[in-house]
Order: structure tokens, then sequence, then C-alpha cells
């Protein structure tokens, strides 16, 4: 589900703050670029506001952020609702035992990690990045997090590229975004 | 300088900090007591307190730029950022930002890395400091000054969760100084 564009001021203005940058990292992709967003603090603050709004009360004891923007946006709504932030990582960046999950990419595999013992059995887990595309990456997140025995409540993102379908490879957990690109 | 020698203390919140840091032996390599924050991370009152600690000490500083050096700057920096009204400058390895950017070498044990901040991220003018977890030799925190002064910022300070020996007694880095909670943990501390 998306954040209702038509009724909350907000949005509007987090969506024009976001930066595109035409062929970025390769020729063909619109690249969206949120540091744009972190340079206005009223905008950054309405983001996580409009997350925090959604998730505070709800039970949520972890936040898993992904590698490196979901680090952004992830400890802020974990520290505003009370719960812990794990962050999910590429190979050999975390420093402990971790599990890992191997994904697909569009030319190749890639990897991501989560410590042992960063979350337990039962909790309740957001998933946070700052984009969704095809949502192998989200899909990684949550496979990991189901394997440590949390219940994935939900994924959320600043922003959605619909059109690459990302929303039907999240294993049926539910997706929120605050905007959409087309 | 630290946090206790500076009007913290014998403040219960850094013992608890302090305590929150896991020390993992040879990561990545032998030798190294790598100083994981991520079981600071997983101690909501912890790291809340982290945040609170430094957000006290800048939020009448007038600054308005928070740099957060990749990756582990990232998840301090823009609490840090949020709560005092600033806006968030994330300081990154190369090709990773998509605009024009602006870079800096530093020197590492063996070799060379490289810094890199988004051109237009910053005014000249502008107050700003720059947040990491962990200072060690201060090379990377120093390509993050520069990176910062070029573009025409004023860094009023570095602020370092976790601070090593290796800068101690050093309380500056290029003149600017430097402020950090805790030292680091030995392995028999731990539980």
């Amino acid at each position: 589900m998306s954040a209702c564009k038509d009724e909350d001021p907000r949005i509007n203005r987090i969506k024009t703050s976001i930066r595109v940058v035409p062929n970025f990292p390769k020729p063909g992709i619109m690249f969206q670029d949120i540091t744009t967003l972190l340079l206005d603090p009223q905008t950054f603050k309405d983001t996580v506001d409009l997350f925090v709004e959604r998730y505070k009360g709800k039970n949520i004891s972890v936040v898993a952020g992904i590698e490196a923007r979901g680090f952004i946006f992830g400890p802020p709504i974990a520290l505003a609702i009370g719960a812990k932030f794990v962050p999910l990582r590429k190979p050999k960046k975390l420093p402990g035992e971790v599990i890992s999950e191997d994904y697909t990419l569009e030319y190749g595999r890639d990897c991501l990690q989560m410590h042992v013992g960063a979350v337990e059995t039962g909790e309740r887990a957001l998933v946070v990045d700052d984009l969704v595309a095809t949502g192998g990456t989200l899909c990684a997140a949550i496979n990991l997090l189901k394997r440590a025995g949390a219940h994935v409540v939900e994924c959320a993102c600043v922003i959605e590229l619909p059109d690459l379908k990302g929303r039907e490879r999240l294993k049926g957990k539910p997706l929120y975004v605050l905007v959409e690109s087309h | 300088m630290f946090a206790a020698e500076n009007g913290l203390k014998g403040d219960p919140r850094l013992e608890a900090i302090s305590r929150a840091i896991r020390v993992v032996p040879h990561f990545p390599k032998p030798g190294i007591m790598f100083q994981d924050i991520t079981t600071l991370l997983l101690d909501h009152k912890a790291f809340k307190d982290t945040v609170e600690i430094f957000v006290d000490r800048y939020r009448d500083m007038d600054i308005s730029v928070v740099a957060g050096v990749e990756a582990r700057g990232f998840m301090f920096g823009p609490s840090i950022a949020l709560a005092i009204g600033a806006k968030f400058v994330p300081l990154r390895k190369p090709r990773k930002l998509p605009g024009e950017v602006i870079s800096e070498e530093y020197v590492l044990e063996y070799g060379v890395d490289c810094l890199q901040m988004h051109v237009g991220a910053v005014q000249p003018g502008e107050r700003a400091i720059v947040i990491d977890d962990l200072v060690a030799t201060g090379g990377t925190l120093s390509a993050a000054i520069k990176l910062l002064e070029r573009a025409g910022a004023e860094v009023v300070e570095c602020g370092c969760v976790i601070g090593l020996p290796e800068t101690k007694g050093q309380c500056r880095l290029n003149g600017k100084p430097l402020y950090i909670l805790v030292g680091p943990r030995d392995v028999d501390d731990c539980c």
C-alpha cells in the first residue's frame, strides 16, 4: 500500500525532494537519489514521522535495515518506536557469527548477512530500505529474519518502482511505501 | 576528549553504553580486537542514550550539517541530525553517490582509500560535525574534515562513540576537536 498521496501534504514534498540521476549506475537507469531528501531537515523528519506514525504501538521489537541506505532511515524509526535496530549487511562486514542469504541479481548473485542472536524467535520485525525495485534484496532480508524465527510484519520503503513488480516477490509480506516512481 | 572528562564524569549512561559494545577478537584479521557496536544497537535504551548525549552536546551549537561516514556513521548520524534540525550528509566510498562528487584520498595501513561527498550538499559557511562509530588513527575522519572544508564548511567537531588508544592524548584531528563517549573494551570485560 502507498501512503495516501492525496491527503497527506508531507508526501508531495518528499516526492519532490528526491533527485533523479539519469544513467546511474549504468546507461538507462534513472537513479532515485534520496540524499537530497536528507538535506532538507523538515522533509527528512516528515519521512521518518510517516513510518513512526504507522508502526508505533504495534509491538514491533525489531527494525532491520538493509545496507547502506536502510541504515539512514531504519535507526531513527527504531529509536522512535522503541525497537532494536539490526543491520543487514553485505558479506564480510559483520564481525560476529552470521547467517547468510544468497539472492539473484539481474546479472549474477549477491548475499545478505545478519548476526546470529540479533533477533529472537517470535519477535515482530520490520524491514526498511530506501527503495524497492525487483524485491530481490527485500526477499533475502525477509528470509534471514524468518530463519531466525522472527515474524516479518511489513516491509517499508521510501520509494517503490511499481513497474518492476517487487511487491509480488515478498513472500506474501505487505509492503508500505511513501512514493511511487514510474 | 572523552565525555567522562568533559562534564559527563560518572554518568551511568556511559557505563551502559560501554557494556553494550561487544569485542570480536581477530576481526577482520588476526590481532585486531574489533569493537562491535551492533550489540549497542540491540539495546534500545543504550542506543537512545548514545544519540541523546551527542544531541545534548550539539543542539545549541548552531550546527546545520551532520556528516556521517559510511556505513556505521549512518547508524548514528541521521538520528542526531533529526534531533538538532540539521541536514544529514553521507560521506561514501567511491562510486556509491550518484551525482557529481568531490573526492578525498587517504592512507590506510596498506594502500589508499577514498571518501566522497556530493557537490552542493554543503554550503560555504555552514557549521558541521562529523560522526562515526569509532576513531582509530583518524585517517578517515581527517579525509571527512577535508571534504567539508573544501566545500567551505566549518567543521566544529568530530563525534565518535568509541576512541581507540591511538587517539588518546590527541584530542584534535587536523586541529579540530574530537569528542568520544567511551574507550575500547577488552575481551576479558565481556560476559
